[in-house]
């Protein structure tokens, strides 16, 4: 019971980095229709940005996690302007196409920078309480609870605010917001901007828990990510959340009671025939016609 | 001064609200619209119609800045080609798109607010939504809906308060006859013309030509991206040419 309920904890851990990350692929994705392949390295841009914040500008924990935040949505700006914008009339697989080489290219720049694998020091003296068999750390707390206010505040955004009707409203018909005197460009930037920034956050809690970090750590997470939002229903902000929680819970417990060679073996199957069930994910609809 | 105040006061109903100098537009090697001028005066409504692919949609779309346009479009004197949409509805031109451009994930409510996204003048905003509630009664009672849950009349009703929202002088108007049921189009022409009453231009593109001519004030006729007439509305409305292309 004990180890269950540890397994849980872990679970929750780790999904709410997937479920983080993911909200970048299906924001993205719901307001330009594209896959930002760019995103997995760009969330491991954050955990090198937290490594350099923590050794060479040598901040605290939240002036460290805002620089790794705020610099994600730099670069993500940055990505959508210069890569992304000028292809937007463009055919869906151009952009693809552009955005895996993006990510290559992050990869590529962090490798020169960084040629080895790096060790993020502590940013939290983190203590561990231990109820009733069950080991629970403060920052394993942390990175759950931390998490959890990112995707309340953001579901609060796209649900409550302006800025969020002009995202819902952009990603039904860009032109028809453009003619209502929405600045569409710079909604679509903001866009990218939130989800890098949720991205880097996960890079930053991601480098904590897991402390050792290379430029192509990116890769995998960001895959698993995007195969949550996916799961969740892309372009559904709070199917990317279900989606990385769900994700995190089968990995962990597959890990726990079956060798952990199996782990993406069964993890990758459970959801292939949870999408051949509901092929648009699970909080997915069809897009109904546009009269 | 007085009198040069009243000058100015009784010039305004004559003042040129948007004028339109040689607007042409491209696509590809087919120039749709091949240099077209026309004028709206303050408090006027005014009919551009002609046949499908005569370029109507492809004016209303320039004058909104979402297609790249040579020529010169100027509102209140003005030029305003070359600034962006979301300038253009500041400046107080709306539109009401071709098929009603409802945003079908956003209730009603949200298709309207979308609308006021660069007003800050909240009071007014919520007298403007009373009126169009009035306007549209039944807007008021499907608020909560989502858009894509309306019917085409009320669709077509929501893309017309929701440009009413932005607090513009002058409404473009894509086809709001098209699809619907001949009582709901004299419906909604008749809530046009209360909208014209209360001082919003507008211009109105349409293939029921009889009907939108019979409203509005002057037309212009548009053949292959040429304007080929204009007159008042009820001298292009007996016009044989008119008769003779959109009665059979």
């Amino acid at each position: 019971m004990a180890y269950l309920f540890q397994q849980i904890l872990n679970a929750l851990q780790l999904g709410s980095i997937y479920a983080l990350i993911a909200l970048g692929y299906t924001m993205v994705y719901g307001i330009m229709t594209m896959i930002n392949f760019a995103h997995g390295d760009i969330f491991m841009v954050g955990a090198f940005l937290c490594f350099v914040a923590a050794t060479v500008l040598g901040l605290s924990f939240i002036p460290a996690l805002l620089f790794s935040m705020l610099g994600c949505a730099l670069l993500g700006v940055v990505i959508e302007r210069l890569a992304y914008k000028p292809l937007r009339e463009a055919p869906r697989v151009s952009a693809v196409i552009t955005a895996l080489g993006v990510g290559l290219m992050l990869e590529h720049l962090t490798l020169v920078f960084s040629p080895y694998p790096r060790h993020v020091p502590a940013l939290w003296s983190s203590a561990s309480w231990h109820v009733g068999g069950v080991t629970l750390s403060s920052l394993q707390v942390l990175i759950i609870v931390l998490s959890v206010l990112l995707m309340v505040f953001l579901d609060w955004l796209v649900r409550r605010t302006m800025l969020g009707l002009a995202i819902r409203a952009i990603s039904w018909d860009r032109t028809v917001a453009a003619i209502m005197g929405v600045p569409v460009d710079a909604v679509i930037s903001l866009t990218f901007a939130i989800g890098a920034s949720l991205g880097g956050a996960a890079g930053f809690l991601y480098a904590l828990a897991y402390p050792v970090i290379d430029p192509y750590m990116g890769v995998i997470v960001g895959w698993k990510a995007f195969i949550a939002a996916v799961v969740g229903g892309i372009g559904n902000i709070r199917g990317a959340m279900l989606g990385g929680f769900i994700l995190g819970a089968v990995e962990i417990l597959v890990a726990a009671f079956l060798p952990s060679t199996y782990r993406d073996l069964i993890a990758f199957a459970l959801l292939f025939i949870l999408l051949i069930c509901k092929p648009y994910g699970i909080l997915g609809q069809p897009r109904p016609q546009k009269v | 001064m007085t009198s040069n105040s009243q000058i100015n006061k009784s010039t305004r109903l004559t003042d040129i609200l948007l004028e339109v100098r040689d607007l042409r537009v491209r696509y590809g090697h087919i120039e749709a619209v091949q240099g077209i001028s026309f004028k709206i005066l303050a408090g006027e409504i005014v009919a551009l119609v002609g046949a499908n692919g005569a370029g109507k949609s492809s004016i209303l779309r320039a004058i909104s800045g979402i297609l790249p346009f040579g020529g010169e479009v100027l509102f209140e004197g003005q030029p305003i080609q070359r600034l962006g949409s979301a300038a253009i509805v500041a400046l107080g031109i709306a539109q009401v798109p071709e098929g009603r451009g409802i945003f079908g994930t956003l209730t009603v409510k949200e298709n309207l607010r979308l609308a006021t996204w660069n007003r800050r003048d909240r009071r007014a905003i919520t007298a403007n939504l009373r009126h169009v509630f009035d306007l549209f009664p039944r807007l008021a009672e499907r608020q909560r809906q989502l858009g894509g849950t309306l019917s085409g009349g009320e669709q077509q009703m929501l893309a017309i308060a929701r440009a009413l929202m932005t607090r513009a002088k002058l409404l473009l108007l894509d086809e709001p006859s098209m699809g619907l049921a001949p009582m709901l189009v004299h419906e909604i022409f008749r809530i046009l013309k209360d909208i014209n009453r209360t001082g919003t231009s507008l211009l109105l593109v349409e293939q029921n030509a009889l009907m939108a001519l019979k409203a509005a004030s002057r037309g212009y006729v548009l053949e292959t991206g040429r304007i080929v007439l204009h007159g008042t509305g009820r001298e292009l409305a007996d016009h044989p040419r008119v008769k003779e292309a959109y009665l059979g």
